[in-house]
């Protein structure tokens, strides 16, 4: 399966896709030394981004969390690529600064894309993939 | 988005890694917003420039860049005075990070200003496109200059600095410019001096949310205008604002007078802004003082002495170039400090209470400070601080 989006970070990746239906703000929402989601009440809180292919509605909060993002990726616990429903200045900066592969507006709900198995992201082409 | 031969070849890598990735977020945040291309700037003014804010992952990206601006460009105010932190009592520690990232921003070839008042500094006219970040500074240069730019956000306002661009959309475009909501007065002619503009503004900032405002029947001059803005800033997300027949594009006829709603003010509720509640410090300079303001002061305070500490806060420019109004007022025990403010310095975190003649800062004490925050005019400032 093959979708198209909007390239907003350049670079690809591939990894196990992790879908969040609730936005998230990386600061103080996110642990920048081990990529586990901290937020209380988080659908996903306890759960790792690092090397996931990290889909979820929207960012949220205060604008240093782009420096999270970047903090995420020199600590090497950043997600592989970034898929957003829309995207918003905190999440774009962060992923650009981070050069984290960063793709939104796809042609597919976030909910139709496959959770937890392997998708590629391919920010330059603007396409999302994975068999089956 | 659309760009041109020479942009395409930053983006491509052909002008080095820095200016690559300042490109990509230009095109990125561009690509967010719907713009369909790239606008030349003459200046920016960069947020990010505290330690506090940006913590040592904004400083060690800052550090790992490798490039200039090539429009004039300031920095926001940061937590002290870059010369006088000690007088102020500000930790060596802190020190140290905040002169490490001020430092990483004279790398990039960023003057060493950091104030919300780069008009004072640099010639802003008409018309011209900027990528400025500080809420009071933006009001003012769409406002009360009629330039134009967006709020920007920290990396966003660096990569236009470095580039010299920022993406074309929201109020770089005249027809996004026009007044969403009016406000009118019961009695135009009772707001006096700057703190009645700021009180104003205090709560018509809120009223207005993100909708662009058109002032009618006031008659405010600019140091008026700066305190309006600044204020409803603070309380609201207002960018631009307008005042019917004074500020540049409420002169203009192409300016769209008709608003859906428009709010009667009264003055009773402007004056419900003030209070008469015991202060242990006063506060002025938020935002920055003009030199007109620092001359009235001077006035106000010329051979007396104040009983409380008295905080005035100016850019390191202007401070400088009105040296002898300056040394006036520090003559009556008050202290001018450059580079930092009542909301961003921690120096002010002692205090209980504190009056300020600013709408703006009138928002930001009680949560930035943790004191109760009371305002004044200039004038009854210095009578609270000198009684």
């Amino acid at each position: 399966m093959i979708t198209k989006g909007r390239g907003i970070a350049r670079g690809s990746a591939t990894g196990n896709l992790l879908i969040s239906d609730a936005p998230i703000s990386f600061l103080s929402g996110v642990d920048p030394e081990t990529g586990t989601i901290i937020e209380d009440g988080h659908p996903l809180k306890g759960e790792s981004i690092a090397g996931r292919i990290f889909a979820f509605p929207h960012g949220k909060g205060s604008t240093v969390g782009s420096y999270v993002i970047y903090a995420l990726a020199r600590n090497g616990r950043a997600p592989a690529a970034i898929i957003n429903e829309e995207a918003e200045p905190i999440i774009a900066t962060g992923a650009i600064i981070a050069g984290i592969p960063m793709i939104d507006h796809l042609d597919l709900p976030l909910s139709d894309l496959p959770d937890g198995a392997s998708v590629s992201v391919d920010a330059d082409a603007g396409t999302v993939s994975w068999e089956g | 988005m659309d760009l041109d031969r020479e942009e395409q070849a930053i983006l491509d890598g052909e002008f080095g890694e820095t200016r690559r990735k300042m490109m990509e977020l230009l095109v990125g945040l561009g690509t967010v917003f719907g713009a369909e291309r790239l606008v030349p700037i003459t200046s920016a003014q960069v947020s990010g420039a505290s330690y506090k804010t940006i913590g040592r992952w904004g400083l060690e990206w800052l550090e790992g860049l490798d490039a200039r601006a090539v429009v004039p460009t300031v920095l926001n105010p940061i937590g002290m005075d870059r010369h006088r932190w000690r007088e102020m009592g500000i930790p060596e520690e802190f020190a140290g990070k905040q002169e490490e990232v001020v430092a990483a921003y004279e790398r990039l070839g960023i003057r060493l200003e950091c104030t919300c008042t780069p008009y004072y500094l640099t010639n802003t006219s008409f018309g011209e496109h900027l990528a400025w970040a500080e809420s009071s500074a933006v009001s003012y240069a769409n406002s009360v200059i009629g330039a134009r730019t967006n709020r920007e956000g920290g990396p966003g306002a660096l990569a236009a600095a470095i580039i010299g661009k920022t993406p074309y959309y929201g109020l770089h475009i005249f027809k996004n410019r026009q007044p969403q909501i009016g406000f009118s007065l019961d009695e135009p002619t009772a707001l006096q001096g700057a703190a009645d503009y700021g009180a104003l503004g205090h709560l018509t900032g809120g009223m207005a949310g993100n909708r662009i405002p058109i002032f009618f029947g006031i008659r405010p001059n600019r140091d008026h205008l700066k305190a309006l803005g600044a204020a409803m800033a603070a309380t609201g997300a207002v960018a631009l604002y307008h005042v019917d027949g004074i500020t540049p594009e409420a002169r203009l006829p192409t300016l769209r007078r008709e608003v859906d709603e428009t709010i009667e003010i009264r003055i009773a509720e402007v004056r419900e802004v003030f209070s008469a509640v015991e202060v242990d410090a006063i506060a002025v300079g938020c935002p920055h003082l003009s030199p007109a303001e620092l001359e009235h002061l001077a006035g106000l305070l010329g051979g007396k002495s104040v009983k409380k500490p008295f905080f005035v806060f100016a850019a390191a420019g202007v401070i400088a170039e009105n040296r002898a109004a300056v040394n006036r007022i520090e003559a009556s025990g008050a202290r001018v400090y450059a580079d930092t403010c009542v909301v961003v310095s921690p120096a002010l975190d002692r205090f209980d209470a504190i009056m300020v003649n600013s709408g703006k800062a009138l928002a930001y004490v009680p949560t930035m400070c943790g004191a109760v925050a009371r305002i004044g005019s200039l004038e009854e400032c210095v009578a609270v601080a000198t009684a």
